[in-house]
């Protein structure tokens, strides 16, 4: 446990001291959503109607944007290496760095959703449903984004090959977040779209490390 | 057969050489087999079934688009167990086998994907719909795709197909939610009419047809693998003699 600790205070370390990557992350997120009233028109009512799906699209490909180097980079220097000797099952190191990216990249995506949505007209009622989605699906994200970072460590163009390997799994996690929004911009309840994010995050916290540290063995023959 | 008698088979049928023997034994039977069920499946499908009370001769479109669907499926299905066994066993030729298959899988999957376009446009007035039905073998095809990029995307050919084997293992949670699609949401995508615990509700005029081209298509499926699985043992070969020629 303490190990797991040890590791995602030192990947917070990093992520503090390289606080750059972190920052564009953010910076892409808010460039995207900036681009879409340029390209679409600034008629308001048109804005509204997209700004849920926009933020969580947008939220999305910023999230992908980070995955790249989580697991190059240790493979490059060598840490890979001693993270498989070490105490720590693999699947948990694993856990540790995607919880790690979550509160590095998902958290502050989250925090500055609202301040997005407002540029895009979002109704009142949806900011809720929103930051729940987000709450529920960025760690999803994280996970799942594990598992396609392991496989492409030492790949040629990882990071291209990333997003189409990720992008399919990610759907569902889109689909559901916006659709909760969209429920309640219906009047209908988001229950059951928040409850399938639910579970499709139960299902990911033990599943994908497994994927994800069989990726990284294959990594390191 | 025994367990032990199982393993043995498992263990004779690992050796490429020996593949290559059953190949060139079966290919022949394959591709004929393909041949004469492509040719009686096409002339029931088209000149000897019955036309659709609503949609008349449109529904022939069916005997291309439903096949195709069900291979998409299964060929998929069959790549994962080949990743499990080429993981947990290191069976030698079970990743060849899922990195021949996922291009015949994913054309399976895009001739889904095209004749059902081609047939919602004279009957539900679309080209396309984002139900659950269609965005699942959407999102089928792209793991295809994915797949497929995966393998090339690494120098050391080994590791592309042991990334691609766990890769396939991720997405094969996508099989029941493409199978179940229809059942799950309001979809504008026909529900099951032949795989029902109520067994079929299609007459057996369409359902001959419907299933002598899935059998078509399951034998040009094994055609092409075999044929596919034999160019990379071989293609294997002629790489291992360049290397010891440039070896000197």
């Amino acid at each position: 446990m303490s190990a797991l600790i040890a590791l995602v205070g030192r990947e917070l370390r990093l992520a503090l001291r390289q606080g750059t990557d972190a920052a564009a992350a953010l910076a892409f997120f808010a460039l995207v959503v900036v681009l879409l009233p340029l390209g679409i028109g600034p008629e308001p009512g048109v804005l509204a109607r997209i700004a849920p799906g926009a933020v969580w699209v947008a939220a999305l490909l910023a999230v992908l944007l980070s995955l790249d180097r989580l697991f190059a980079a240790d493979g490059e220097d060598g840490s890979l290496d001693l993270l498989r000797l070490a105490d720590l099952p693999l699947e948990l190191t694993v856990l540790a760095k995607a919880l790690a990216h979550w509160l590095a990249t998902g958290l502050p995506l989250l925090l500055m959703a609202p301040l997005l949505a407002l540029f895009l007209n979002m109704p009142a009622e949806a900011y809720g449903p929103l930051m729940l989605g987000l709450l529920l699906g960025t760690p999803c994200l994280s996970l799942i984004g594990c598992v396609g970072a392991a496989l492409i460590v030492g790949a040629r163009r990882g990071g291209v090959l990333l997003s189409l390997l990720v992008l399919p799994l990610y759907i569902p996690v889109l689909i559901f977040g916006a659709g909760a929004v969209e429920a309640v911009l219906a009047g209908l309840t988001p229950r059951p779209h928040l409850l399938l994010l639910a579970g499709i995050l139960a299902a990911a916290v033990p599943l994908a490390p497994i994927a994800a540290a069989a990726g990284l063995r294959l990594a390191l023959e | 057969m025994t367990m032990s008698g199982v393993s043995a088979a498992f263990h004779r049928f690992a050796n490429p050489g020996r593949f290559l023997r059953l190949a060139a034994l079966l290919l022949p039977w394959s591709a004929g087999l393909t041949a004469v069920l492509l040719a009686v499946g096409l002339w029931f499908a088209l000149a000897a079934s019955p036309a659709d009370y609503q949609q008349s001769e449109t529904v022939r479109i069916m005997y291309v688009h439903v096949p195709a669907a069900w291979m998409s499926l299964f060929v998929y299905a069959n790549m994962a167990l080949a990743a499990a066994v080429g993981l947990v066993w290191r069976h030698p030729l079970a990743d060849l086998f899922t990195k021949a298959a996922a291009p015949v899988g994913a054309t399976f999957t895009a001739l889904c994907l095209a004749t059902g376009s081609l047939w919602g446009k004279p009957m539900w007035g679309t080209w396309w719909v984002w139900d659950a039905r269609l965005t699942s073998v959407l999102i089928l095809f792209f793991l295809y795709l994915g797949y497929i990029a995966l393998v090339h995307a690494f120098d050391d050919e080994e590791r592309g197909l042991r990334a691609g084997a766990v890769l396939v293992l991720v997405g094969v949670v996508n099989l029941p939610i493409i199978k179940f699609s229809v059942e799950w949401w309001n979809t504008l995508h026909q529900p099951a009419s032949v795989m029902r615990l109520d067994g079929p509700a299609i007459h057996p005029d369409m359902l001959r047809p419907l299933l002598i081209m899935a059998l078509a298509f399951t034998a040009y499926f094994v055609t092409v693998v075999l044929l596919r699985v034999r160019s990379e043992i071989l293609a294997r070969r002629l790489r291992q003699l360049q290397q010891v020629q440039a070896a000197g």
